[in-house]
Order: structure tokens, then C-alpha cells, then sequence
């Protein structure tokens, strides 16, 4: 396959054709809870409606488990995988914490500090340095 | 005849958008970014456009991974707002342009853009927000909206340069339309926000400012971005940015900077807001 020049970006997930290939099922569950009657039965019923796509257990599983850096490893794209923290009533500062591995006070506080600097974080072998 | 007289661009965060619906834009955490905005909505109100083409992109709510048109102009005569998960937001229906909406599709394809017609397209955040932005909350929009939707979801996002050739190629199409209407552009989107992976949080003032510089200053600049230099310096959905350069290229070469904004953090982003008037 051909080199991708923004693979070197750290913790950055791109969704390309690999990644949409990838998460096709899994982000067109997202996109189903759009509709209030899916909502409904998600949440009525969350392992048995994550049943009705052809998605892998592990895609599920992720769901499940609300674990969103695994989502994007499994394909996921953040605009589809949003549409589960608006089903948890969750904001993207919920997420970014989690993805980020800090608490939602400190991802909050960074970003009124004014947000993660580029400094030191543009290319992985930056924080393979760490 | 028909005449661009002005460009705006402007962030589209959707927590701008519930800030207005719930009636929070005087909190403290609110206040600085809707501060700056009065100036933008009484310019609005002042300038009183007939129509405002919207370059937005879809978030998931028209369009879904099974289709994915890199271009996409709404000829309809509404488009509803959609439900992005959480319950349409109560915004007043937005009413389309279908005349000039369809002499910019056939004028553009003619023009070897391949624009993808929509007739059927919800409306999200992504154009909704911006007209709370620039209108509070009017009863009614206070101007016809063609929307435009720019595939910035999925890699690879048509090039800067290719988005700033439409806007040249839009401004044309809209001068030789034969009744007089005064036309804005908007440009939506960015500035600079990563809301995903380990890097979440990513915002770069420095890139935002700058970007907000070239648009008079060095036009050319903006236009060689490539698609990782938006990754890397802006975070993975500052490449927003690039349907900005619609609404730039839209414009003449010597529009003047009237406005700005500029407020960080607006949720996890740079917000941005400039105004452009044609001389």
C-alpha cells in the first residue's frame, strides 16, 4: 500500500477509504439514531438492535462499552461516533477526555487555556520522545 | 442582474447553536464569542441580502457513507431542519432559491464542475448554526439560502484549490443571472479543532490568525495548503477551513476585510468570524 503522508500525525485518526471500509456498519448504526423510533430501540434493547447491522463483535463490543479511541480504531468516524454521546446526552469534551486519557475537568481547563498546543504534538516520533 | 457583495465566513460549532436555543449566550463562558457577533448581525441586518449561498458540510444528516458527493447544491424551495440525534432544532424552516439554484448547478457542470442536485436535503448544524450566527433568531430567515455541501468527512476533501476555482466559477455563474439580487457567500466551518483521538483538544491560534490574514493578504498562500498540513497544524477537522475558500474565491481579488472575531475556546474550537466586502 502507498505511504500516507499524515500517518506520522500522532493520535490522529484519519478516516480514508481504509478506514471507511473498515467502519462502514458501525457508522451507519450511528447514523440510524437520527431516527427517534432507533433511539427507541436502542435503547430498549441495545445488544439485541447492535445485532440487527452486520457489524464484528468487537465493533459491538466497543459500543457497548462506550470505548470511542477503540471505535476509531475499528473504523469509527468522529461525526458518526458523536451521535452515541448525544444518545448518552454526552458532549464532545466527555469524549475528548476519554479519547485523551484525562478527566473532563482537565480537558475543559485545557482548552480554556487555550486548547492542546501543536508544539510537541505534529508528529509522532515527538511523543515517542516523551 | 445578480451581484456577489459580500463573503462571510464563519465557525459552525453546534454548541453555539444550543447556546442560542437555550438561551445562554450571557454566561460567562459564552459571552466573549456572542460579544463579538453583534457587529456581524447588525451588518447583516444593514446589508440585507436577497439570497446567501451556504457552503457548508453535512454531518451525517443528508448523507450518509453510502453516498458521498464531494459537491452538492440544494435546488429545493425548503430544506427542514434536520435531526442530528438529539431532535431537529427549532430554527424556522430555510427557504430555498430554486431559480438561481439551478442556474448555478447548470451554469457550473457547464462550467466542468460536477455538481451533485439535491432536492431532498435536511439541513444540520453546519448551515443552521452559521445563520444564527449572523441572525440570532428571527421568526423567518431573513434571506433566501442556496445550500452548497462540501464532502469534508471523508479523505480525501476536494483541494483548496479546487474549492477556490468553484468560488471563481460561482461568482461568474451568479453575475449572469438575469434578475437583481444581491448575493452573500458564507464560508463554514473550522477554525482550527481536533475533536477526536488521543490528540483531541488540538487548537492552533497562530494558523487561525494567519489564515484569517491571507484571506486579503496572500490569498495564494491558502490555496497551496495541502490536505496534511490541515491535519497536522489545524487538527483533523480544521480542514473545514477549505470551504472558506469557496466564499474567497467567490469574491473579487481586492475585497476588503471589514470584520473579524476571532474567541477560543468556543467548545472544543477556534472560532472564527471575518466579513468581506466586494469594492
Amino acid at each position: 500500500m502507498a505511504k500516507k503522508d499524515y500517518e506520522d500525525i500522532p493520535g490522529t485518526y484519519v478516516f480514508d477509504g481504509e478506514q471507511n471500509r473498515k467502519g462502514y456498519y458501525l457508522n451507519m448504526f450511528c447514523m440510524s439514531l437520527n431516527k427517534a423510533e432507533n433511539r427507541e430501540q436502542f435503547a430498549a434493547d441495545p445488544q439485541g438492535y447492535l445485532m440487527t447491522f452486520p457489524m464484528t463483535d468487537e465493533q459491538r463490543q466497543a459500543v457497548l462499552d462506550r470505548d470511542w479511541l477503540g471505535m476509531l480504531r475499528l473504523g469509527g468516524n468522529i461525526y458518526y461516533t458523536f451521535k452515541i454521546c448525544a444518545f448518552d446526552g454526552l458532549t464532545m469534551q466527555d469524549a475528548g477526555a476519554a479519547m485523551s486519557h484525562v478527566t473532563v475537568e482537565e480537558f475543559k481547563q485545557m482548552l480554556l487555556d487555550g486548547g492542546r498546543s501543536v508544539d510537541g504534538n505534529r508528529y509522532k516520533s515527538e511523543w515517542e520522545e516523551k | 442582474m445578480a451581484k456577489i457583495i459580500a463573503g462571510v465566513g464563519t465557525s459552525h460549532i453546534p454548541s453555539v447553536g444550543a447556546a442560542i436555543d437555550n438561551g445562554k449566550t450571557g454566561i460567562e463562558y459564552w459571552k466573549p464569542l456572542f460579544d463579538g457577533y453583534g457587529a456581524a448581525r447588525k451588518w447583516m441586518e444593514d446589508t440585507k441580502p436577497d439570497v446567501a449561498i451556504i457552503v457548508f458540510n453535512d454531518h451525517a444528516s443528508a448523507f450518509s457513507l453510502e453516498l458521498i458527493p464531494t459537491f452538492a447544491v440544494g435546488v429545493a424551495p425548503e430544506f427542514q431542519p434536520a435531526d442530528e440525534g438529539y431532535g431537529p432544532r427549532k430554527v424556522p424552516v430555510v427557504k430555498g432559491h430554486p431559480e438561481l439554484a439551478w442556474h448555478l448547478t447548470e451554469n457550473l457542470i457547464l462550467n466542468e464542475f460536477d455538481i451533485t442536485i439535491v432536492n431532498n436535503m435536511p439541513v444540520d448544524h453546519g448551515l443552521t448554526v452559521p445563520l444564527s450566527v449572523m441572525c440570532d433568531q428571527p421568526k423567518e430567515w431573513p434571506c433566501k439560502v442556496i445550500p452548497l455541501a462540501v464532502n469534508v468527512v471523508q479523505y480525501p476533501q476536494p483541494t483548496g484549490k479546487r474549492c477556490h476555482d468553484l468560488g471563481k466559477a460561482i461568482r461568474k455563474a451568479v453575475e449572469s443571472f438575469d434578475e437583481d439580487l444581491n448575493v452573500v457567500v458564507f464560508g463554514t466551518g473550522g477554525m482550527s479543532h481536533q475533536l477526536q483521538g488521543e490528540r483531541a483538544g488540538l487548537i492552533n491560534a497562530d494558523f487561525d490568525k494567519a489564515f484569517l490574514d491571507d484571506l486579503t493578504q496572500d490569498v495564494d498562500r491558502l490555496v497551496k495548503i495541502p490536505h496534511t498540513e490541515y491535519l497536522r497544524e489545524a487538527g483533523s477537522e480544521g480542514i473545514e477551513l477549505i470551504m472558506w475558500l469557496i466564499m474567497r474565491g467567490a469574491l473579487a481579488d481586492d475585497a476588503k476585510e471589514i470584520y473579524r472575531h476571532y474567541h477560543v475556546p468556543a467548545s472544543n474550537t477556534g472560532a472564527g468570524l471575518i466579513i468581506l466586502e466586494n469594492q
